[in-house]
């Protein structure tokens, strides 16, 4: 199949495949992404974070079904958890967004975290620039959802989106681990339940306390599954999104964004080579045995491989 | 960077039935398999648009209606049609054994009686796509 050509006609199948090729870090497929990179940086993204149970992909399903009124076309990365034992994931985030399955102004893509720490994966950023590519005015990533320590969102995101819901403990400890300076906007799903008024409360306080805002994020009450303020949840995506175009932070932001990937894919890189030098000759294996019999130490292994990259750093071992 | 084999694990029809399913979906990811799920009353439509969105290499069925003679060969007629018949596809359920040779003939590759051990599933995908 002719992905480059496939994919810019729409062709979900080139799309698919065009992701598949990324997530396993294909050769093939990375010269593809570069020679259509340019035609990316399109769509406007919104990433949806929020503890596990919260309603993140129904949630997501009903902000889609809205955003398709305007025509638009919209792609959907739900990610889900990876075994760190097999290295194996079910990823059933689909099961709540069926409906969107026949659309066709719709890509739903699920991926596996496969060891990523942070709530994303290593992929999710090469899956979103095929996305761009593939023609979606708007993706959504739905993180894995645990909640404090889901930093990597922010690094993909135009937007971050929080859901919570009453009365979980949660959403205290949310605030206090920092989450407030990530997230633009505060969904509270199933605002039906008792105790929803209260933890709107308690959230703008935490605003009130917390920081110097230039845009102070709302607070919604919603229900995904009564359909209850989606679509004025949808405005207030819209209108972040003008808050920060017309303030250029919208620019800033992926300046940063992509800055932060590129170190990230650096690293990922730079690990490889070193692991693999390390690995040829056992020295990393024999270096472990030596520094637990302390005929060395941990910085002077740790010397040792580094010299094993860069020549003229002292080898002190 | 080696590829994860990629399974959609789908309930196609009006079967309510879904611990076979489970089970399978489990065991397939215990074996180191990324396993979409879609949950229950797929439509040959749903299953074949999620199979291409998602790049499966392997589609697995489960019925327990009987309806396995007219939905199983319906979604292998609409992934040929969409230029997926790389695909494996493989079924299970109750399905009594004078069917399966029609459904082999129809494009899938093995149908897993009750009693298979995911063990053998596991082997069969492994040795199969």
């Amino acid at each position: 199949m002719d992905i480059e050509k496939k994919i810019l006609e729409g062709d979900k199948r080139a799309c698919a495949r065009l992701i598949t090729l990324l997530e396993n870090g294909n050769e093939e497929g990375i010269q593809i992404l570069k020679k259509l990179y340019p035609r990316s940086g399109n769509a406007y993204v919104i990433g949806v974070t929020g503890s596990p149970g919260s309603g993140k992909s129904t949630l997501t399903y009903k902000m889609v079904k809205e955003l398709l009124k305007t025509g638009k076309k919209v792609g959907i990365i739900a990610i889900d958890p990876t075994s760190p034992f097999t290295g194996g994931a079910i990823l059933g985030d689909r099961i709540r967004m069926n409906e969107l399955s026949l659309e066709k102004n719709v890509f739903i893509r699920s991926m596996g975290t496969r060891g990523f720490l942070g709530g994303t994966s290593r992929a999710t950023t090469s899956a979103m620039a095929a996305l761009d590519i593939f023609g979606c005015d708007y993706i959504f990533i739905e993180t894995v959802g645990v909640g404090q320590s889901e930093v990597e969102i922010v690094r993909l995101a135009d937007t971050v989106l929080m859901v919570m819901v009453p009365n979980m403990g949660d959403d205290i400890q949310a605030i206090k681990a920092g989450i407030l300076e990530i997230v633009d906007i505060f969904a509270i799903n199933k605002s039906d339940l008792d105790g929803s008024d209260k933890t709107k409360l308690e959230i703008e306080m935490n605003l009130d306390l917390n920081r110097e805002m230039d845009y102070r994020p709302p607070v919604l009450q919603v229900s995904a599954s009564k359909n209850t303020n989606i679509d004025i949840l949808i405005d207030e995506i819209f209108e972040h999104r003008k808050y920060q175009e017309n303030t250029n932070i919208l620019r800033d932001r992926r300046i940063n964004n992509n800055k932060e990937e590129i170190i990230k894919l650096v690293e990922e890189e730079l690990l490889k080579i070193i692991y693999n030098k390390a690995i040829e000759g056992d020295v990393l294996r024999e270096l472990a045995h030596k520094v637990t019999n302390r005929e060395t130490n941990l910085y002077d292994a740790r010397d040792k491989i580094i010299s094993l990259l860069i020549k003229n750093k002292k080898e002190s071992f | 960077m080696e590829g994860i084999i990629r399974v959609l694990v789908a309930k196609p029809g009006l079967d309510g039935h879904d611990r076979g399913a489970k089970v399978i979906a489990r065991a397939l990811r215990d074996a180191g398999m990324e396993v979409i799920y879609t949950g229950l009353r797929q439509t040959p439509e749903q299953i074949v648009s999620a199979a291409i969105q998602e790049d499966v290499d392997v589609v697995a069925m489960s019925i327990l209606s009987g309806a396995h003679n007219s939905i199983f060969p319906k979604v292998v007629g609409l992934l040929k049609k969409q230029g997926a018949d790389d695909i494996l596809i493989i079924g299970g359920g109750v399905i009594p054994n004078e069917d399966i040779p029609y459904l082999k003939e129809q494009g899938i590759k093995e149908i897993f009686t009750p009693g298979t051990t995911t063990k053998e599933i596991v082997e069969f995908i492994r040795g199969n796509i």
